[in-house]
């Protein structure tokens, strides 16, 4: 039996998709780890995050990574939902997919679009505004114009106090994130072939007590920030 | 019972199809989804117009021939049974039950409510199968010690019939679950071992060129399988492929 030559299959696609999710999944533990110093301590907030926006192996290694990540995870996302409605031309004229699969799981692209949707808003919020203080203007000591403290903490609970429409638009974002790893921690296992008898079920558990912690952790920020400071 | 059916009906494969409703009445809800079929069919001929084409052959659960997507669903809303081995009695009186072929692009209608399943002959000729020397002197399969666990894991996997329910049911339609299931049955046994490296590569790339979607583990393939092909063989494959793309 001679091996058939062919370009990137249907498994090593789906592959690619489960391990820049993967990527993404820690990203954001550790995105959401940071966050909630801002809850906890200001100062302790404000150093690590100093030290994630001026660390040159962050910056220069990690971050060009990440930002591949999401952008791949996108792309090929949309790729593939393309691609596998081109399977099938003529549509059933009654198809009852909630017979068999979650909404999550049939709505990938959905959910997804939605976290797409949102990340505009963010980088625009947070991310634009920082590259323009520290890479246009040139200003990597990261304080507060005029005064000798740390802008960070500042900068966020700007964004949120007394923020209705941000906040509101961010508690969506999470709820689709929620949704989109309802499906996409266990699903990713499952693309690198990791499926055990033993195993599967707690990946499944701790999959959706990820999907609903990591977003309802980030929610409560939001919501924090939204009603604890007086301005 | 009196029931109201749309039915798929298409003259050839380069002519588009339609649905058209059907009214049949007195309808046994003892009957096989199938006899309710004949039934309608004996109706068209009496009435001089051309039967509803359909595949069916054992209608007792294990050929695979019976490939409607009713209501909705394939094989229809009872779990784990084939077409032939649903009874009307699935139904209520005056219901309205959407009778069409299963579809993907890979599985061309051929008439009416059939299709050709032969990307899945494909798909077999191209890895499903191992090399035994069959000059006479074959050893007893018997000899060759396997664990009681891995020999019912591929029993479990050699009971798809190949019907195309995994196909016609995901919204991708994509065909992992009967690739997986027929590599799974050779991956756990020795015998299978010889061509093991080649027989993921070459199987899926064969259901790759077919035109079958991408699987997004959404599960839908394993509720409908009518022999219950388990998730866990789409992820066997996805190691037995990964395995020959590294060590190939």
């Amino acid at each position: 039996m001679s091996t058939k030559k062919q370009n990137l299959s249907s498994i090593g696609k789906k592959v690619l998709m489960a391990l820049t999710g993967f990527f993404l999944m820690l990203f954001l533990l550790q995105h959401l780890s940071i966050n909630l110093l801002s809850v906890i301590n200001a100062d302790m907030f404000n150093e690590v995050s100093h030290f994630m926006g001026t660390n040159p192996l962050i910056q220069l290694v990690l971050q060009p990574i990440l930002i591949f990540s999401v952008v791949f995870h996108f792309v090929w996302g949309m790729y593939l939902e393309y691609q596998n409605n081109q399977a099938r031309d003529i549509k059933y004229a009654k198809y009852k997919g909630s017979a068999n699969a979650t909404w999550m799981s049939r709505n990938m692209i959905i959910s997804g679009l939605a976290v797409l949707a949102f990340l505009a808003i963010h980088f625009y919020d947070f991310w634009l505004p920082e590259i323009n203080t520290k890479y246009v203007q040139g200003d990597m000591s990261g304080m507060l114009h005029g005064s000798d403290h740390f802008r960070y903490h500042e900068e966020l609970v700007a964004k949120f106090a007394h923020q209705p429409i941000r906040v509101i638009l961010y508690v969506i974002a999470f709820i689709m994130l929620s949704l989109h790893l309802l499906h996409g921690f266990q699903s990713s296992f499952q693309s690198v072939g990791f499926n055990h008898s033993k195993y599967t079920p707690i990946i499944k558990k701790l999959g959706n007590l990820f999907a609903i912690a990591v977003p309802l952790g980030f929610l409560i920020i939001a919501i924090y920030h939204y009603n604890i400071h007086p301005h | 019972m009196n029931l109201n059916l749309k039915v798929w009906r298409q003259d050839s494969p380069q002519e588009k199809g339609k649905m058209v409703d059907y009214q049949l009445e007195g309808i046994s809800e003892h009957m096989s989804f199938l006899e309710m079929m004949d039934v309608l069919n004996q109706q068209l001929i009496e009435n001089a117009e051309r039967p509803v084409a359909f595949d069916h052959d054992c209608r007792e659960g294990i050929c695979g021939s019976c490939s409607m997507f009713i209501n909705g669903e394939a094989h229809g809303p009872v779990k784990g049974t084939t077409t032939c081995q649903l009874h009307m009695r699935s139904f209520k009186d005056g219901d309205t039950i959407f009778i069409e072929p299963f579809r993907a692009n890979a599985f061309p209608v051929l008439k009416d409510l059939v299709i050709d399943r032969s990307a899945f002959d494909r798909i077999q000729h191209s890895g499903g199968y191992i090399s035994v020397n069959t000059s006479g002197n074959t050893q007893d399969a018997n000899a060759t010690p396997i664990p009681k666990e891995n020999a019912d894991f591929a029993m479990d996997a050699a009971t798809c019939i190949g019907c195309g329910a995994c196909v016609a049911t995901c919204k991708n339609s994509s065909a992992m679950l009967f690739v997986g299931a027929k590599i799974s049955q050779y991956a756990l046994l020795p015998q299978g071992q010889v061509e093991a490296k080649e027989r993921a590569q070459n199987m899926v790339a064969q259901m790759d060129s077919e035109g079958f979607g991408n699987c997004t583990n959404t599960g839908a393939c394993e509720v409908e399988c009518p022999k219950g092909i388990s998730l866990s063989n789409i992820a066997r494959m996805n190691r037995e492929f990964l395995d020959g793309s590294v060590t190939k």
